[in-house]
C-alpha cells in the first residue's frame, strides 16, 4: 500500500514536469502547445539516438537538450508568430502537426519499435521501513521539484518573471510598456520545451525505453494534470500530476489495469464538472479556446 | 473500380460524416474531442440490435445514431458548463471513458472485437455521407446556424440579443453526437466488425483535425477537411517512410498561409464573383 503510494509520486513526477510546461504554455501565451508531447519524445529518442552514436551519456542528453530548443524555435516561428489575429485553434492545429511531424521525423531516423535505453544511472534502490524506492526515480522526483520551484521563483521573483507575467496579462500592453515580445516569448518556448524534454530523459532513465510514440500517452495526463491543477498555475499543476499519477497507479493495484482510464478520465470528468475551471484554477480565466 | 480504391473512398465517406459531426459544436465554438466515443456509442447500438433482433439496417443505424443523441443530451447539460479548452478536455475524457467501458464490456466482445452479421454496400454508404451533406448544407441556411456563428463570435452579445445561447449550444452538441452515431452504425456494417480501440485518442484530435483545417466558415470546410486528411496520405504513398512527415509539413504550411481554415467565406465569395464577371 504504502509502497504504491511510492510509486504513484514518482510516476507523478513525470507528469509533473509535463503538466508544468504545458501550463507555462497556456498560463502566459495563451496556447495550448500540442508540440509539447513531441519535445518530450525528442529528449527521450536524442539522448537514446546519441548514446547509440557513442556519446557518453550526461554529453548525449546535452546534445538532445540543445536539439529540442532548436526545435522550440522552429514551433516558435511557424505557430505563435503566424497566429496573431487569428482564430485561436490555429497555432492549436499547427502545434499538432509538429507533433505528427517530429514522431514521423523520428520514426524515419530509429523506425517504429520500442528501443530499450541503457541503465546509465545505475540501479541502486534505497530500502526504507520494508519500501523499495528507485534511486533514479527518487532523484528525478527531486530534480522535478527543484526545476519547478526554480520556474516558480522565476516568474514571481525576477525582472525577467515581471516581464513574462506582463505578456501574460496583455501582450499589446506589454510591448508599450516596453517589453520585447519578440525576445521573451521565444525564451518561454524553450523553457517549456526543455522541461518536458527533461521529462523526457527522466522517463527514459527509469522506465529504461525510449519510442517515437511515448510522448502521448504521457502527453494526455499531463493536460489533464494541468486541467486538474487549473491553466496557468504552477504549483497547482504540480498538484495535478502527483494527483494523477497517484490515480493511475491505486487503480491498477486495486482494479487491474483494465480501469485505469477510466478511473483516470473519469475522475477528470467529475472534477470539470463540479468545478469546471479545475481545482487551484480563478472562476473567471482569459483562455484561448 | 478497383478494391483499393473504393476502400479509399467509403473510408472518406465515414470521414465527412465525422467532420460534420464536429463542425455542428464547432460552428459555435465548442471543440468537442470526444466524436469517437459518440461514434463507439452508435457502432456497438447498431451492431447489437442488428446481430441480436436482425432489425433492417436503416433502423438499426438510426437507433445508434437516436441513443449517442441521448447520451450527448444527458451528459450535455452539465458537461456543457465547462467552457474554451475546459469544455474540449472533459468531451475528450468523456470519449476515453467511453471507449473503455466496451473494451470492458463483455456483451460486445470487450477487448477482442464484436463482429457483426449484416453487411452494408459500398453505395449505401455514399449515399448516407450524401445524405448527411445534403442535411448540413440546409441547417448552414437556417438561423439556428447563424445563431451559431453569432455565438462563436461573441456568446455574450448574442445572449443579450436575446437567443437562447445555452439551448442552441446544447442542440448541436446533441446532434453533433447524433451525426457521429450515424458514422458508427455506419463503420460497425461496413467492415462487420467494431473495435473499441479504434476509437481512439488519435481518432478524436483527427476528426477535430479535418474541421479546423478546412474551415468552420462554410459549409464546404469540413468536406474539404476529410478529403485532405484522407487522401494526402494515400498520395504521398510515394515517398513511403517520409509520407507522414511530409503531410505535417503540409499541416503547418496550409496553416500558416490559410488560418482561418483552407475554405473561407470570402474565398468562396471571390470564385463567385469571377464566375460572374466571366
Amino acid at each position: 500500500m504504502a509502497q504504491q503510494l511510492v510509486n504513484g509520486l514518482m510516476l507523478g513526477s513525470i507528469y509533473v514536469l509535463v503538466a508544468v510546461s504545458l501550463t507555462l504554455s497556456i498560463g502566459i501565451l495563451n496556447f495550448l502547445n500540442f508540440s509539447i508531447p513531441g519535445m518530450f519524445m525528442l529528449g527521450g529518442v536524442l539522448s537514446w539516438l546519441f548514446i547509440q552514436a557513442g556519446f557518453a551519456w550526461p554529453l548525449a542528453v546535452v546534445a538532445a537538450l540543445i536539439l529540442v530548443c532548436i526545435s522550440a524555435l522552429v514551433v516558435e516561428r511557424f505557430t505563435y508568430r503566424w497566429m496573431k489575429g487569428s482564430d485561436p485553434e490555429v497555432p492549436l492545429v499547427s502545434s499538432l502537426g509538429f507533433l505528427i511531424l517530429f514522431e514521423n521525423l523520428m520514426i524515419v531516423a530509429v523506425g517504429s519499435d520500442q528501443q530499450a535505453f541503457p541503465q546509465v544511472l545505475g540501479d541502486f534502490n534505497l530500502r526504507i521501513a520494508g519500501l523499495v524506492i528507485g534511486g533514479p526515480q527518487l532523484i528525478s522526483l527531486g530534480l522535478s521539484l527543484v526545476l519547478v520551484a526554480m520556474i516558480a521563483w522565476l516568474l514571481r521573483s525576477t525582472q525577467y518573471g515581471r516581464r513574462v507575467r506582463a505578456i501574460a496579462e496583455n501582450p499589446d500592453t506589454a510591448t508599450i510598456l516596453g517589453v520585447n515580445l519578440s525576445v521573451i516569448v521565444p525564451t518561454v518556448f524553450i523553457a517549456s520545451g526543455l522541461l518536458a524534454a527533461i521529462a523526457g530523459v527522466l522517463f527514459a532513465f527509469n522506465y529504461l525505453q525510449v519510442s517515437p510514440f511515448m510522448g502521448e500517452e504521457v502527453g494526455l495526463k499531463g493536460i489533464s494534470a494541468m486541467i486538474v491543477g487549473g491553466m496557468g498555475n504552477v504549483w497547482g499543476a504540480v498538484v495535478g500530476g502527483l494527483l494523477i499519477g497517484l490515480t493511475e497507479v491505486f487503480s491498477i493495484y486495486f482494479l487491474g489495469s483494465d480501469f485505469v482510464d477510466i478511473t483516470v478520465y473519469g475522475l477528470l470528468l467529475i472534477l470539470l464538472i463540479v468545478r469546471p475551471q479545475g481545482l487551484f484554477g480563478k472562476a473567471e480565466q482569459r483562455e484561448k479556446l | 473500380m478497383s478494391g483499393y480504391v473504393e476502400g479509399i473512398l467509403v473510408l472518406l465517406a465515414i470521414n465527412v460524416i465525422l467532420a460534420y459531426a464536429a463542425a455542428l459544436p464547432l460552428a459555435g465554438g465548442q471543440l468537442n474531442l470526444g466524436i469517437a466515443g459518440f461514434m463507439a456509442i452508435g457502432a456497438y447500438t447498431s451492431a447489437y440490435l442488428s446481430n441480436e433482433f436482425a432489425l433492417s439496417l436503416w433502423l438499426t443505424i438510426a437507433s445508434g445514431s437516436l441513443v449517442a443523441g441521448l447520451v450527448a443530451l444527458a451528459i450535455g447539460l452539465p458537461i456543457l458548463r465547462a467552457h474554451g479548452i475546459y469544455l474540449a478536455l472533459a468531451t475528450f475524457s468523456l470519449g476515453e471513458i467511453i471507449k473503455a467501458i466496451f473494451l470492458n464490456m463483455d456483451v460486445v466482445g470487450g477487448a477482442s472485437g464484436y463482429a457483426v452479421l449484416a453487411y452494408l454496400e459500398s453505395t449505401a454508404v455514399w449515399s448516407i455521407a450524401a445524405g448527411v451533406f445534403l442535411v448540413m448544407v440546409f441547417i448552414s441556411q437556417t438561423r439556428f446556424f447563424l445563431y451559431l456563428t453569432a455565438i462563436k463570435n461573441d456568446a455574450t452579445v448574442t445572449d443579450l440579443f436575446g437567443v437562447n445561447t445555452k439551448g442552441i449550444q446544447l442542440a448541436s452538441f446533441v446532434l453533433g453526437a447524433c451525426v457521429a452515431g450515424i458514422a458508427g452504425g455506419v463503420f460497425a456494417h461496413l467492415f462487420s466488425f467494431v473495435d473499441a480501440q479504434y476509437f481512439s485518442a488519435q481518432l478524436n484530435i483527427f476528426i477535430a483535425l479535418f474541421v479546423l483545417l478546412g474551415g468552420v466558415q462554410t459549409i464546404l470546410g469540413p468536406m474539404f477537411g476529410a478529403l485532405f486528411f484522407t487522401l494526402l496520405p494515400e498520395i504521398l504513398r510515394f515517398s513511403n517512410e517520409w509520407r507522414f512527415a511530409v503531410f505535417a509539413a503540409v499541416i503547418i504550411l496550409f496553416m500558416a498561409l490559410r488560418p482561418e481554415g483552407v475554405i473561407t467565406s470570402q474565398l468562396l465569395r471571390s470564385i463567385w464573383r469571377r464566375r460572374s464577371v466571366a
